[in-house]
């Protein structure tokens, strides 16, 4: 069995930020750097689904559409028990949407022929929510999102997956492989990785190609693009909450009375 | 390429959302926001509904200001996200629309990227706001809502936005008098996936929908061995503890007690949030409380925009000195 985990680097904001001058992004100065919290469940699931398998046939590559920055994440992958890594990366791929990099990933993907792509359900940083399905959409490949368990018969090719649906509601479904699905929180416990196999990540296989790997090019890259980014602001601030003020003391009596208060009320 | 949709004109396209015979609220919200950008760019607006049974929607999905409702047959009325990709694609060839809305739900993620992708549609998703001048606008959270980008779609023709529950009003319902109108579709054989069943929620040993006082924790929280001392302080408090999702992800807090879009919706006298970031699918649970307090060290935290008062505090400090007021006043 082999299966690919589409996995993201994702930036979070310093208590203080500084956008760039363009007002089209924050200043890298401010943004500290991980491995999304969705992608950790996601390999958690693939690495689980190949140990359970039972022989030693399997593969699990983990794939990113990153700079630089985004190695750290892979060799983390790595470390965890993925087997193989690899980076797509273009210049011109620096501020690409949801699609375009969706577009780069069903490229890089499509050279795996996997029997199933796992992605999370949404990045933190981008919070679209719709890279794994824009993927399945590129390779016409079946799938579901927001899974919350999974269960993978190999001899007939099916996994059964719960949806999880607002409210807590489960719906049950089948699905044949090939197929993508997008993981949600919860569905495992991703395991840590050891001292030692941090150490010997390094020697794993992380391949880094260019957008020509994958048969594509700038030009088709930017014909998928489906927005462009004209602002990035601090939101207004509407009404706003009045603050407490004071030390932890203070602000826990006047917590003490507001709460006695709106309960009576 | 062409210049997008510049002049206006045209179609909005509303996708209703049912789930197990009934209309989705979002559906109705929806048509709010397409009335409205239908209005500023002179264009009318379809809604169109898909299901066994989608004409008995027909009516309710009449509101005012739409202009005309097509109802679609599929083969069954549960959502299947194969059929409805073919489904929806097949809406956009035949009624031409410029914009298409569905909700950010977790039904629509299931095949709304798909189609854009497949179809080479403008495209973004979790959109607070559509506008139209001269040109189609959508705003959405970045950074987890910590920043909020303005987006175009010069290249596109049709655009497709799935919008986030709760930011337009819901239209009344059958307040207007479209024309209805049958749309024949083959989707025999598009379904990918097998429906198994439904299965509902555990109930847990307290039902926090009832509660007049929450104590909600989050990953502030950091330490499983710290939610025994929650729980002491919740009953001092006379507050029923609830929490954010990653506590019940890790098994710290029964999913009974989880507040948000894939757990409860709460509507508390009091909510108070200590350590709990406000990511949108949490608010979406709790933001009609009457009263809500947090308490975390991030003063950019969005749960400080919903929050009547708030407090940026160590909140193991904030809860020392509660603990303290507490045993003063027993
Ligand atoms: C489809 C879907 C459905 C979801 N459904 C839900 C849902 O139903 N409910 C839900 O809650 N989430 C849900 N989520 C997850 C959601 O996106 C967030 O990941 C989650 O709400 C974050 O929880 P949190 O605020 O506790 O954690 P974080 O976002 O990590 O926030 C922790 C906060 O604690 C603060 N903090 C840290 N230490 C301290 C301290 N000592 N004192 C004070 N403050 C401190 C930090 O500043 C931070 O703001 C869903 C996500 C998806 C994709
Ligand atoms: N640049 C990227 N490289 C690899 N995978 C990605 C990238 N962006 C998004 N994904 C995948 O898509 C999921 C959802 O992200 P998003 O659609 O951006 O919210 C992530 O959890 C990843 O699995």
């Amino acid at each position: 069995m082999k299966i690919v985990v589409a996995v993201k680097q994702v930036a979070a904001l310093d208590e203080e930020f500084e956008l760039l001058d363009d007002g089209l992004g924050v200043d890298p100065d401010f943004l500290e750097w991980s491995l999304n919290e969705w992608d950790d469940f996601s390999l958690e699931a693939a690495l689980l689904l190949t140990e359970g398998a039972g022989g030693d046939d399997h593969e699990v590559v983990v794939v990113t559409v990153g700079d630089e920055e985004a190695e750290e994440g892979l060799r983390g992958c790595l470390a965890k028990g993925a087997h193989r890594a690899v980076r797509v990366w273009d210049e011109s791929l620096e501020r690409a949407d949801t699609l375009s990099v969706a577009r780069v990933l069903a490229a890089a993907i499509e050279r795996e022929s996997p029997d199933l792509v796992l992605c999370g359900v949404q990045s933190s940083d981008a919070v679209n929510g719709a890279t794994g399905v824009a993927v399945a959409g590129y390779l016409d490949l079946a799938h579901v999102a927001v899974v919350k368990a999974l269960e993978f018969d190999a001899a007939s090719g099916t996994a059964t997956v719960q949806r999880e649906l607002e409210g807590g509601v489960i719906e049950v479904v089948k699905v044949r492989t090939p197929a993508l699905l997008t993981i949600q929180t919860g569905i495992n416990e991703p395991r840590y990785a050891t001292l030692r196999a941090i150490k010997q990540a390094g020697e794993k296989p992380l391949a880094v190609v260019g957008l020509s790997d994958v048969g594509l090019d700038e030009a088709a890259v930017s014909a998928a693009a489906g927005s462009r980014l004209a602002s990035m602001a601090p939101p207004e601030k509407g009404g706003g909450a009045q603050m407490l003020e004071g030390s932890p003391d203070e602000i826990a009596a006047r917590i003490v009375e507001i709460v006695k208060e709106r309960l009576v009320g | 390429m062409s210049n997008g949709w510049v002049d206006g004109g045209g179609a909005v396209l509303v996708i209703a959302e049912t789930r197990r015979g009934e209309l989705r609220d979002v559906s109705l919200e929806l048509v709010s926001a397409a009335r409205e950008v239908a209005q500023a760019a002179g264009a009318t607006v379809a809604v169109a509904v898909i299901g066994a049974d989608s004409a008995k929607f027909a009516q309710a999905l009449g509101a005012e200001g739409v202009d005309q409702v097509l109802t679609v047959s599929a083969p069954s009325d549960n959502f299947e996200a194969h059929v409805w990709q073919r489904a929806v694609t097949a809406l956009i060839e035949s009624e031409q629309p410029r914009l298409v809305l569905v909700g950010h739900t977790i039904d629509s993620l299931g095949f709304a990227p798909a189609v854009a992708a497949r179809q080479g549609l403008g495209f973004a998703t979790d959109v607070v706001k559509v506008s139209f001048d001269g040109g189609l606008r959508a705003r959405r959270g970045a950074y987890g809502d910590k920043l909020q980008a303005e987006v175009e779609f010069p290249d596109h023709d049709c655009t497709l936005l799935t919008v986030r529950a709760g930011m337009y009003p819901v239209a009344a319902a059958g307040s207007g008098s479209p024309a209805v109108r049958a749309v024949e579709l083959d989707l025999a054989g598009a379904a990918r996936t097998e429906h198994v069943e439904f299965r509902d929620v555990a109930g847990g040993d307290v039902d926090i929908t009832k509660a007049e006082f929450l104590l909600s924790i989050g990953r502030g929280v950091e330490d499983k061995d710290e939610v025994p001392r929650f729980q002491e302080l919740a009953d001092q408090f006379g507050a029923t503890l609830s929490s954010s999702r990653p506590l019940v992800d890790a098994g710290w807090m029964p999913s009974s007690r989880q507040v948000g879009q894939s757990g409860k919706t709460v509507k508390p006298r009091v909510y108070l949030a200590l350590g709990i970031s406000g990511a949108v699918q949490h608010l979406a649970g709790m933001r009609t409380a009457d009263t809500i307090i947090a308490v975390n060290t991030d003063p950019e935290a969005p749960i400080f925009g919903v929050a009547h008062f708030g407090a940026v505090a160590d909140l193991f400090e904030v809860v020392d000195g509660i603990e303290k007021a507490l045993e003063q006043a027993s």
